[in-house]
């Protein structure tokens, strides 16, 4: 199916209609070197409204970004580009978009209703603090298509991800957003950001069953 | 056309070229003899080397090949989609590429300071000499809030953030008259001459049909926030295992970092010197280029 064309500055997004419905949409976000799959994964398939999947910067049929530069807030407008088309949504994110996830949902606080974080490729990024530092003249080279963009994955396992500045985010989403449950942490992996997160108020852990049924009713 | 705005002693490159950096074309500009030595430059965020037009040539003067380049977005280089530090390192090593694989003495201002201490970093190989001026950005220098406040001025700017991006598609800097463009860098830059901010306007902005245009990418702006800490910077100095001369400025500047003496002191390496100039601002080779260039000539030649 066509996807949906959005322009973010340079670069055109692809934003999937996953399943068509009524009511608020979940949008998913894929993780690192992943797209939005083809189909509703069966795991999300309790969700009652529409789904939809977007394809992050340098990501499946999203553009790629000319002499990279990738970094994850940048993400978080390709979403929040996202949300000015469909509105206020829940977010599922895995990996990298479950990071994404959380900073557009600190940054967006009132649209987005309720952020579901769960395991995936790129969830800790580049760690706590800058490791040491490197300058690469190349990458690989890009698959068939462009898309994943090598220098994403690249500059994606690097970015720098303290807990203290997620858990500025999560203080956001949880304060703003009026909802007792801004986010629900599904997966088992914890990377520094991630407990940081985890251990904020207005952020519980749970199953993902009880994180659709919980956003569902919100 | 506008009649050329001369400065005095201001004199424009020698040669200008073009280099790829990963499919971006960042634009490079050079003074002196080809033949001489070469010295790498690199220019503050919201500059472009132009900023160097009198600085550059006292360097050349003492017989070095002084090279600079526009950042990604900034002067005469290709606007990207997207900014980040990584990317900057990346185009300045394309132009190191394109100049020496040789190690060469090395000049930062600003975020150019901060960029070049990295490189030297990662790559001291290539850097035999380290010049930061006025881009040592220090932990101490940032105002301590509660985090009541700063979860409010967070929101704040994440929205205004976020809105800035939704806007992006087709978007143009304010036109405006030389006098114009002018008097707006003089709220962020109000210790430098105007006639200088005049002269600076002809090479930093193009003239369109409505008016002056400053050439940086309107994607970029200034504030924002993201993970990095300034500390971050600093880490890197007690590493160099070259000459380092850091050069501060003393006096208030909306630009400048304020970074205590004493911070940097504590991380300089052993062969570094610090100099702290009095009554000087943050741009320290446009207000004292004669000294600044001497400073650096005590180093490098």
């Amino acid at each position: 199916m066509t996807p949906v064309w959005l322009q973010h500055n340079k670069v055109r997004l692809a934003l999937h209609e996953m399943r068509a419905g009524a009511g608020r949409p979940l949008l998913h976000l894929h993780g690192l070197a992943e797209r939005t799959p083809s189909e509703v994964p069966a795991h999300l398939a309790g969700w009652p409204g529409p789904v939809w999947g977007l394809d992050l910067s340098g990501h499946g049929a999203s553009d790629v970004a000319a002499g990279a530069g990738y970094f994850c807030e940048a993400l978080m407008g390709d979403v929040d580009i996202a949300i000015a088309h469909l509105g206020p949504v829940t977010i599922y994110g895995r990996g990298l978009g479950a990071y994404v996830g959380l900073l557009v949902a600190g940054g967006r606080a009132e649209e987005v209703r309720g952020a579901i974080l769960a395991d995936g490729p790129g969830l800790a990024g580049g760690g706590p603090s800058p490791s040491s530092p490197s300058v690469p003249s190349a990458v690989g080279p890009p698959p068939p298509g462009g898309t994943p963009d090598p220098w994403a994955l690249y500059e994606l396992t690097r970015d720098v991800r303290p807990p203290d500045y997620a858990a500025t985010f999560a203080r956001q989403a949880s304060t703003r957003s009026g909802l007792d449950t801004a986010i629900a942490v599904v997966g088992v992996n914890r990377p520094p950001w991630l407990e940081g997160v985890a251990a904020e108020p207005g952020v519980i852990e749970c199953t993902l069953e009880d994180a659709i049924q919980l956003f569902a009713r919100s | 056309m506008s009649e050329a705005i001369t400065y005095p002693g201001a004199r424009r490159p020698d040669r200008r070229r073009t280099v790829d950096s990963h499919g971006l074309a960042i634009a490079v500009h050079e003074w002196g003899d080809e033949a001489d030595p070469p010295l790498l430059m690199a220019h503050g965020g919201f500059d472009f080397a132009g900023t160097f037009d009198v600085f550059a040539p006292m360097l050349a003067a003492a017989g070095f090949r002084v090279v600079s380049w526009d950042h990604r977005g900034h002067g005469d280089s290709q606007h990207a989609a997207l900014y980040n530090w990584e990317a900057d390192l990346r185009d300045a090593v394309a132009v190191f590429d394109s100049v020496t694989f040789d190690a060469v003495p090395v000049i930062g201002h600003s975020k150019g300071g901060s960029l070049m201490l990295q490189l030297a970093d990662a790559l001291p190989h290539r850097v035999s000499h380290l010049i930061n001026l006025d881009g040592l950005p220090s932990r101490r220098s940032f105002p301590d809030i509660s985090d009541h406040q700063r979860t409010k001025l967070m929101a704040k700017e994440l929205t205004a953030w976020l809105d800035h991006r939704r806007s992006l598609v087709d978007a143009q800097r304010k036109p405006g008259t030389i006098e114009e463009l002018a008097d707006r860098r003089a709220l962020m830059n109000p210790r430098l001459p105007v006639e200088w901010l005049r002269y600076l306007v002809t090479i930093g902005a193009r003239e369109d049909p409505d008016g002056w245009r400053w050439k940086i990418d309107p994607t970029l702006r200034f504030g924002g926030f993201g993970p990095w800490r300034p500390e971050w910077s600093m880490m890197r100095l007690p590493d160099i295992g070259v000459p380092v001369l850091a050069v501060l400025g003393t006096a208030p500047d909306p630009m400048g970092w304020a970074t205590p003496e004493a911070d940097v002191l504590s991380h300089l390496p052993p062969a570094g010197r610090l100099v702290m100039l009095q009554d000087v601002g943050h741009f320290v080779h446009i207000e004292r280029p004669r000294e600044v260039a001497d400073l650096v000539l005590g180093v490098v030649a």
